[in-house]
């Protein structure tokens, strides 16, 4: 994007370890050089208004105006156009964030009161932990990663900063998201739709790893012993994980 | 009354048209009859004063040329001092409690209730303090 | 323009032989008075009484608060008693305070007389209105009183968190109680508010002459009686589910949750433009007033209130675009395009005070810091707007900063309002010099409070967190945001302190800011019924007419007739 090719402010945001949260990070900065030229047109105007017409004497009254058509539309359909402007740039995000591609790595994402489960279909790895716990998800760098997202209580949000993204764990719904990680780190997450007591407490991490790191870990962790482990750490309702009766793509309602 | 008329059929005209694009394109349910509901809404009082607007006398207040004078009469009764509304009020508080300690609470309630209502009634016909 | 207008005429009360309107009626005294009143300036001043001692509620939480998040293990109070407190705190200035003080309070005293009418259309429901929002806010504060204690579920009480499994007691039950009564309180207010401005005018005011205060609370009434209904059965059935045993928005037994976000938003959404209009309405007087202009773009105004109206009942899902089950398209370019009618409005309110004549009295510095403020929180609305941009945004602190830009706007413009019409109402104008002072302290207060909550939420910090001991550096920040709550707390103090220094102290006359309104034309305070007398109304701006009949608004393009008084030939 243009964009790159200057140094452009952060505006408080950052390109995160992700492709999307890159684009993310680009659209951000763009409608903020949109909120600074605006805003600031907009408050010099106010601030000339208000030291150059500060009233002379208590008795001035001044020329009655009080409309100007053109003014007025000028007004109204510029606006109107850097509104289509910013829509525009975000459907192309957006179409991004939404996508989901065939991949092999799938991630279970269960959240509970107060605390997260992570499966991994087809093995039987599973990560469970609770609150300051900080349970940790697993995924390989550079790779697709698909999220299937639900909740077996109340609404939770699942939220990692450095992904420049958040997602509604909803009861009864599967939410599926792709994530493509860029970096290698652990990535701190928490819960952010208030869920009661210790949503405060809500924590995990995400781990991107490289592939060859990522298929030892699955294979040392799929033993019988470490997901008996992993299963004697889950918490209430976590026995059965429901099944979603209703599963939805995040690609809008088609 | 013609612009009160617009104003509401206006309104409900825009939501018509929203809501047959979120209906087409979202196919949710829930928002979709909301937005219709509201598009009744609006063309319920909107297509009453649209009827009246075109039989009724012009009014002083959209005579734009009107002099105080014309307005002269009974503007319409203003009901003074009143015990009903604050009677109503608290029978509608102890209905609502009766949902949080019990329904106990809607004996008093409905009891109250039904005597402000007639007694705001009965003051309405009688003509009340001023 | 060289019509001469008549003089005022003499109105009769109806009930008085005489030709004069009595100026105090036999009646009930003291507390019986109060108690059955139906005048809509003492009913009204209750409301707006009564809101300002729920903002001194909600305050109180707040700065609880922040005292809590002073320190990222912070024990002032429970994880329990935390969650209770936002609760309550968004629950009472939102539900409490902004909306009754708006259009149960200044609206139901200025209307009336803005248009020329001699009360409401309904004044008994008036009082009703009153009495179901007194006993709506009792109820709701009454959880603090029960064992489980008050709601603690956030003011928007998402199902499955609101239900009887995760939140039993009292509490809650007293929450959805109390919302039912202000609901219905709410709701009458908009029939009646619909009904005086439709019937109720004087002869000559017609629809286009109205102030534009009494046109955005026109159309905050019409939102009104478009949303307050959904939510009230939207409460109703969550009341169901938590004791009937329905399943309406559980998943066992075939419910949905998020159709309660549905509900709740489609109400939530317009509610927020209910909140604002009326202070829009009043920012909109004042700068015409202190501007010794007419309104700019009268027409405009309210073609673009009622294009924020109409596109309200069409956003509402833009505070539900990280569920994932919504049409992310239709919301984000809705929620865009209301940025496009308060930029109009934003644009007309310099374009009043464009080569105006500004006097800077209190009522018109907060005018200002209301602008500013608004601005700032509208444009942060705007990133909202934008799915993606809200994905890693949503329950952080960049909303609470958002909507607290916003709201302190409101606050601000409410402060104005007070200012401005507090001398009709009392009699009486409040001190200048603490007004400013207390001017400075919210404008400031407000930006130290926002700004350190906006990096706050970039910076991953969620909303509704009573410890956030994994990230203890953002304690410099929240504590930089606290400052500008105390200097809010003090400037709200300070309004008080300004009540008391100026009760009966400086006289204020019939139109101490030579303002333009018919409101402006009687007395200070009214009389019973409103006007000793009517002038005769040929614009939107019959006091000034009245005063200035060599002053008449110009249209666009018109020239000033030449006058003996030194005067530039202006064009506009």
């Amino acid at each position: 994007m243009a964009l790159s090719g200057c140094t452009v402010p952060n505006f408080g945001a950052k390109p995160g370890a992700t492709t999307t949260s890159k684009s993310v990070f680009h659209l951000w900065q763009g409608f903020s050089v949109g909120a600074v030229v605006i805003g600031g047109f907009v408050c010099l105007l106010l601030l000339y208004a208000v030291l150059r017409y500060r009233r002379k004497s208590p008795d001035a009254i001044p020329a009655q105006s009080q409309y100007h058509l053109p003014l007025e539309l000028i007004y109204t359909v510029v606006p109107i156009l850097v509104v289509f402007g910013l829509f525009a740039a975000t459907l192309v995000v957006e179409n991004k964030e939404v996508a989901n591609p065939k991949t092999s790595v799938v991630v279970d994402v269960n959240a509970f009161q107060w605390g997260w489960k992570f499966s991994y279909p087809g093995t039987s790895t599973v990560v469970v932990g609770q609150t300051t716990a900080s349970p940790v998800m697993v995924i390989p760098v550079n790779t697709n990663v698909h999220i299937n997202l639900t909740s077996t209580d109340v609404i939770h949000g699942f939220y990692v900063k450095a992904f420049n993204f958040s997602r509604y764990a909803l009861p009864g719904v599967l939410n599926q998201f792709t994530l493509r990680a860029t970096s290698t780190g652990t990535y701190f997450g928490q819960c952010t739709q208030l869920c009661g007591l210790y949503h405060a407490l809500m924590w995990f991490r995400v781990k991107v790893v490289t592939p060859d790191q990522y298929s030892a870990w699955l294979a040392a962790n799929s033993s019988s012993a470490a997901s008996a482990a992993a299963a004697r750490a889950a918490t209430k309702g976590q026995t059965t994980p429901r099944v979603p009766t209703r599963q939805t793509s995040s690609h809008g309602d088609k | 009354m013609r612009v009160e008329a617009k104003i509401l059929i206006g309104l409900g005209v825009f939501f018509g048209a929203m809501v047959a694009v979120y209906w087409n394109w979202g196919h949710e349910n829930a928002g979709s009859v909301m937005m219709f509901a509201g598009m009744l809404l609006c063309f319920l009082p909107g297509s009453y004063y649209y009827w009246w607007s075109r039989r009724m006398k012009a009014r002083p207040e959209d005579n734009p040329n009107a002099t105080q004078a014309e307005g002269a009469g009974v503007v319409g009764s203003f009901p003074g001092t009143s015990i009903w509304p604050f009677t109503l009020g608290m029978a509608a508080f102890l209905v609502v409690l009766s949902l949080v300690f019990g329904i106990w609470l809607l004996v008093p309630g409905i009891f109250l209730a039904v005597w402000a209502v007639l007694g705001g009634a009965a003051e309405g016909r009688r003509g009340g303090h001023v | 323009m060289t019509d001469v207008l008549e003089p005022p005429v003499q109105v009769h009360d109806e009930h008085d032989g005489g030709a004069h309107a009595h100026d105090e009626h036999h009646g009930p005294t003291g507390i019986l008075k109060w108690l059955t009143t139906t005048d809509h300036k003492i009913i009204g001043l209750s409301y707006t009484i009564t809101s300002v001692i729920m903002l001194v509620i909600g305050g109180v939480f707040a700065e609880l608060i922040r005292a809590q998040l002073s320190t990222p293990t912070g024990t002032l109070v429970s994880l329990a008693q935390f969650n209770e407190l936002f609760t309550m705190h968004g629950s009472v200035m939102i539900y409490l305070f902004a909306g009754p003080f708006a259009f149960g309070g200044l609206a139901n005293i200025i209307v009336p007389i803005q248009i020329g009418a001699p009360d409401m259309a309904f004044p008994r429901l008036n009082a009703l209105s009153y009495w179901l929002y007194l006993t709506g806010a009792i109820t709701m504060l009454a959880g603090f009183f029960t064992a489980g204690g008050a709601a603690n579920f956030g003011w928007v009480a998402y199902a499955p968190l609101s239900n009887s499994l995760n939140s039993p007691g009292a509490g809650a039950d007293l929450w959805i109680g109390g919302l039912l009564l202000t609901g219905f309180s709410a709701i009458f207010t908009g029939v009646n508010l619909t009904a005086t401005i439709f019937y109720l005018r004087a002869p000559g005011m017609t629809m286009f002459r109205m102030p534009i205060f009494t046109w955005n609370m026109l159309v905050t009434a019409i939102l009104i009686l478009l949303a307050f209904p959904v939510l009230t059965a939207g409460l109703i059935m969550l009341y169901c589910d938590r004791h009937f045993g329905t399943h309406i928005y559980s998943v066992a037994g075939g419910g949905v949750p998020v159709l309660w976000q549905h509900i709740f938003w489609f109400w939530g959404h317009p509610e927020v433009y209910i909140l604002a209009l009326p202070f829009f309405g009043m920012a909109t007087e004042i700068f015409a007033v202190f501007s010794r202009k007419p309104v700019f773009g009268y027409k405009g105004m309210i073609f673009a209130t009622l294009s924020i109206a109409a596109l309200s009942l069409g956003v509402w899902a833009h505070h539900m675009f990280t569920t994932g089950v919504v049409l992310l398209p239709f919301f984000s370019i809705m929620s865009l395009l209301i940025a496009v009618p308060t930029g109009i409005k934003i644009f007309n309110w310099i374009g009043t005070m464009w080569r105006g004549e500004i006097w800077f009295s209190t009522a018109m510095l907060m005018a200002i810091g209301f602008l500013v403020t608004f601005l700032i929180g509208g444009l942060t609305g705007i990133y909202l707007a934008s799915p993606p941009l809200d994905f890693f945004t949503h329950d952080t602190y960049f909303v609470v900063a958002h909507f607290h830009s916003v709201v302190m706007a409101l606050v601000l413009a409410g402060m104005a309002g007070l200012y401005y019409w507090g001398p009709k109402i009392t009699g009486y104008i409040l001190n200048e010099r603490i007004g400013k002072i207390q001017f400075w302290l919210l404008f400031i207060g407000s930006q130290v409070f926002t700004f350190p909550l906006y990096i706050l939420g970039l910076e991953g910090m969620p909303r509704r967190i009573a410890v956030y001991t994994h990230d203890p550096q953002w304690k410099m920040l929240n504590d930089v945001s606290s400052i500008g709550a105390i200097l809010i707390g003090i400037s709200t103090l300070l309004f008080v302190v300004n009540v008391v220094v100026s009760w009966k102290r400086y006289p204020a006359g019939d139109n101490p800011w030579d303002a333009q309104t018919l409101e402006w034309f009687t007395t200070s305070p009214p009389p019973h019924h409103n006007f000793y007398r009517l002038p005769q109304i040929r614009s939107e701006r019959p006091t000034w007419d009245y005063n200035h009949p060599d002053h008449r608004s110009l249209a666009h393009g018109q020239h000033e007739e030449p006058h003996e008084h030194d005067r530039e030939e202006v064009g506009v």
